[in-house]
Parts: C-alpha cells; structure tokens; sequence
C-alpha cells in the first residue's frame, strides 16, 4: 500500500505538485494521465523519493523520505522515461543490473538471482534476445529488456514512466499486458501514460493530473469525460462508453 | 551481433601473469644486465656485491613504484569512465593530478626539495588534498557528473597556470630545466622511501573505487535508475572524488605526471569483458601495472643520449589507441 497524503514538489521556485492525496493498493493497475508538464513523472519521482517532496509518502506505514534507498529499491521498482544505455551491455547482463537492490556487499549472483533473471526474462518474452548487445536492439525489443530488468528487481510495486514511448500499437499492447500482468499477479502498478485509451482498456483506474492536481480519480468510465477532457487537455473529443473500456476519438483544439 | 569474452577470472589470471613477466623483466634488464642465476642470488642474500646493490636500490623500488602506480591510473581511469559515462575520461580531469604536480613544482620552485628527498612527494600530496577541498567546495553537494567536469576543469586549469607561472618566474635555467624534467614523468633514481609515501595513498585510494563497483553499473541506466535501485549517488561522488584525489595524487607524487595510462588500459580492457564497469575495474588495475612497467622497461632499454621520460612513452602510446578508436567508430574495422 502506498499513500500520498498532501504531497507537494517544488522545483526551483516553480510548485510543480500540489496537494496530492491518493492511496494506491496491491493487485490495481493504475494510470497517471493528464497533459505534458501536468506533473506526472514528477509525482512519479516523488513516490521514490528522487525529488525532495512535502506531505508524506509512505510505503505499508513506511515513510519512504527516511527510508534507505536499497530498502525502498526492493520495495518499488521504477522503469524511467527513455532510458538511455551508457554501456553496449549484452541484454542479459542487462536484466541482471535489476537484482542489484538484493545483493549484499562483495557477493555474488546467486541461484536465486538467477532464477529471478530468468522469469523476469521469461514473463518479458526476451530470452531470445540473451546474448545480443542491449543497444543494437530496436525500439520494441529494447522496450521489452529495459521492463525485464525492472522485472528482475521483484518488488511488490511497480512505477513505469511512459513505457509506450516510441513503441507501435503492437508493443504497446504487448507492454500495456505485461503490467496487467503483473496487477493481476498481485502487484501495486502505476504507469504514466499518454494514450487514454490503451490507459482505459488496461487501467482498473486513472488519476488524471493538471497543473500539478488531481483534477480526477477513479475508473476509467468516470474520468474520461468529454468535458474533463475538454478542460484539462483543451480537446474536443467524443468519447465511447458503451463497451467494457471507454475509447476516446479526438476531433481537434477545443474552440474557447 | 554475439561476442565472446573470456571468464572474468581467466583474464584476471593471464593479466597477472603478463604483470608478472614484466616485474621479472624489470628486474633483469637496464643499464647493466643481470643474469637470472645472479637475481636469484642477490634476491636471496648470496649475491655479489653490486648485483645485491643494483636490485635492492635501484631496480625493485622502481619496479614497485611502476606496479603501484599503473595500477593506480589504470583503477583510477576506469572508475572516473564508468562514473561519468565516458570512455574518454581519464584520472586528470577532476584536476587532482595537474595540483599534485603543482605541489611538486612549488617544492622544487622555492628550494624545500633539496632540504629533504620526501619533501616533494609530500608537497605533492599536500596539493592533491588542496584541490581536493576545491573541488568540494565547487561542486561537492550537486550530484550531476557535469559539475565534476566542470570543476575538475576549473581546478585542473588553476593548477597548471600555477605551474606555468612557477616555470615562468623560475629564477635560472636550471631550476626551470629541473621542473620540465619532473614534470615529464619519470621513475628513475626512486628509492623505497618514495615507495612507502605512494603505498597508502594508493591503497586507499584503490579502496575507495573498487568499492564503486556496483553503483557504477547501476548508473549504466542513468541516475534516475541507479537511485531507484538503492544507489548513493553522494555517497558514490564522494568515493570517487576522495579515491582519485588521494590515489592519483601519491601515484605522481612520486612519479610525475604520467598520461594515457588512465585512458588507454580501460579501453583495452573493455573488449575483454562484458563491458559492465564493474568488469573492468581490477583488470584496468592489474593491466595498468603491467602496461607502466613495460614502458618504464622500454624507456631503459631504448638506447638514447639523453635518457626517455616515462611520461613521453606513454603519450606516444595513447595516440595509436585513440585512432583505433576513431576508426571503429567510423565503421572502418
């Protein structure tokens, strides 16, 4: 369970959250939308204490501020915006980098490590790809290793920015499944995301941020509206409720 | 693409054996060479006279000296690679190297050299510390390696104006001739007293970048992801900075200043590996060691009329090395 109670980011002298309250359980998948620079990777930093917040954020009672890092590390893995490879590493090497926050001081990979390697790899669909050079990869494979190492951690909890960055609809999909997946598993996921309705499809619930806000919260159905979207992404958009998912058709700028 | 690289410990092992036979040949070769069975003698207390002399005043300090200093840069090139994300970062750029030689150069510069040989490796170490609290004070807090850059350059560029102005203001020739001479690099005439100055610091200072190992590879991923898989990122600044500054300033506290040997051993240590950073820490140690030995070996074995310095091998060898480098990223091999 992790909790935001009133949680501000302040950047420079810029407050870029605001007043955050949201409680996120195990087994959801939850997605952070909302317009470019509402705020959402911030909040996202914020909840692995990569940025210094106000408020509290806490994990199961624990405030992660005070926490150590390798303990929060084990707790909530985090998959960040574009990735960039600083080593030509071979994409096993590269999942293993994801049992770091396990390993003690001068050991070794254990079996366990490497048995966790192996079904972070396995789940992502990238064994094929264990001895290739993790930057030659294309952008769909290198998007499926790069979430196979954030697999690799383990942890109850799982933060995704923007993991469909740059993927076609296929791995979109392939991606969106593999963090329902994972939800389903009895995992606590948030993504940030773009598209509302791969978001609505998979998310058992979005919060939907402006200007550092919870503008809405709650199921897809409830906050896709077309007059929150209206307000808050300056969109016209019809939106289609009648299916299990609503989907979302923009038409264009909403005219003042 | 697929690539073969050996097991770590394979190459860890065939290093130290190449490390090994230069020792051995550093021993045996020089002005006068001496023969196995006479090593063998002086080494275990038989020996003639002279052969007993030349190895234990000449020949093993400087083989030591050459072993625990191309350890140091090499360690020291491949943790500042691995920490700022660079392959073409080497031990100089926090500046630490160029305020050691500065130290050096004051103590010869103002005559406390002469009052005691380990003056001038003291000085040294004294200006390593110095810009090592520069360096703190300029960019100590911030976390981005950019910061480190820059104020290893502004530290970097203070020293050698420092030394410029030394050499500049050098009140005859000769003083000015025997800073240039220092200045080149060079293990000739050091005794174990040079040893056991640079020893500890080097120790140290290796200490404290091995135990980088694992941040380093976790910021393969950049330091959103190393901090959010139980990184330090202060912490593993600090080890950086303390490691290099102290390491690298005894290591040309006693030798001078000796380039490339940070840059060139980690690149070639890297295609042996798995490329993590962490693989390449102890092999650019120990390949480090073996690589300064070598060309301290070349420099007494080239015959020349005046003798080579150290410091000119190696920068003749790091020209090679950044063509291949050129090369391969145009795709020409």
């Amino acid at each position: 369970m992790l909790t935001l109670e009133n949680v501000g980011v302040q950047l420079g002298r810029r407050s870029v959250v605001q007043g955050v309250d949201a409680a996120f359980t195990p087994g959801t998948l939850t997605g952070i939308v909302g317009p470019n620079g509402a705020g959402k990777s911030t909040l996202a930093r914020a909840m692995l204490a990569l940025v210094p917040a106000t408020g509290r954020i806490s994990i199961d009672g624990d405030a992660v501020a005070a926490m150590p890092r390798a303990d929060l590390a084990r707790r909530i893995a985090y998959l960040p915006q574009g990735q960039t490879l600083h080593w030509p590493l071979t994409v096993e090497r590269l999942v293993g980098l994801g049992r770091l926050p396990h390993l003690a001081p001068m050991s070794k990979i254990s079996d366990a490590d490497a048995a966790a390697i192996e079904r972070a790899m396995i789940r992502a669909d990238v064994q094929g790809l264990r001895t290739r050079i993790a930057t030659e990869l294309s952008g769909g494979e290198r998007a499926r290793v790069l979430f196979a190492r954030a697999l690799a951690v383990e942890a109850p909890g799982l933060i995704a920015d923007e993991p469909l960055a740059s993927l076609d609809p296929g791995h979109q999909i392939d991606v969106m499944e593999l963090m329902r997946a994972e939800a389903d598993a009895g995992a606590l996921v948030i993504a940030v995301l773009h598209d509302l309705t791969m978001a609505a499809r998979y998310c058992d619930r979005l919060l939907l941020i402006d200007d550092g806000r919870i503008v809405a919260d709650g199921t897809p159905h409830e906050v896709l509206t077309p007059e929150l979207l209206r307000t808050v992404y300056g969109i016209d958009a019809r939106v289609e409720s009648g299916g299990d998912w609503p989907t979302v058709t923009t038409f264009g700028r909403a005219r003042p | 693409m697929t690539r073969f690289a050996p097991p770590r410990w394979t190459l860890i092992a065939l290093l130290a054996a190449l490390t090994l036979i230069a020792a051995v040949a550093s021993l045996l070769f020089g002005a006068v060479d001496l023969s196995v069975a006479r090593l063998i003698a002086a080494a275990t207390g038989s020996g003639d006279e002279v052969a007993t002399i030349i190895l234990f005043d000449l020949r093993l300090p400087r083989t030591l000296l050459a072993l625990v200093v191309g350890a140091m840069l090499g360690l020291a090139g491949a943790g500042l690679q691995g920490y700022l994300r660079n392959p073409l970062a080497e031990p100089s750029v926090l500046g630490t190297s160029n305020a050691a030689a500065l130290g050096a150069v004051g103590a010869i510069y103002f005559g406390v050299a002469e009052l005691h040989p380990a003056m001038l490796p003291v000085l040294a170490i004294g200006g390593a510390l110095l810009s090592l609290a520069l360096l703190f004070a300029l960019s100590g807090r911030s976390e981005s390696p950019l910061t480190l850059i820059l104020a290893g350059i502004a530290v970097g560029t203070l020293a050698v104006a420092g030394t410029s102005l030394a050499l500049n203001m050098s009140p005859n020739p000769f003083a000015a001739m025997e800073i240039m001479t220092w200045l080149l690099g060079s293990l000739e005439n050091r005794s174990f007293q040079h040893f056991w100055i640079a020893l500890p610091c080097i120790a140290f200072g290796s200490a404290l970048l091995l135990w980088n190992a694992r941040a380093l590879d976790a910021l393969t991923l950049g330091e959103d992801a190393a901090q959010a898989m139980g990184v330090n990122l202060r912490a593993t600044r600090l080890r950086l900075l303390i490691g290099t500054a102290i390491g690298v300033g005894g290591a040309v506290a006693v030798s001078g200043s000796i380039g490339f040997i940070g840059l060139i051993v980690p690149h070639l240590i890297r295609p042996l590996t798995d490329r993590s950073p962490s693989a390449i820490l102890l092999p650019s140690a120990i390949g480090g060691a073996a690589l300064l030995t070598i060309a301290d070996l070349g420099v007494r074995i080239i015959p020349t009329t005046n003798e080579l310095k150290l410091g000119v091998v190696t920068a003749f060898l790091g020209v090679p090395v950044f063509l291949i480098h050129l090369m391969r990223e145009k795709r020409l091999w």
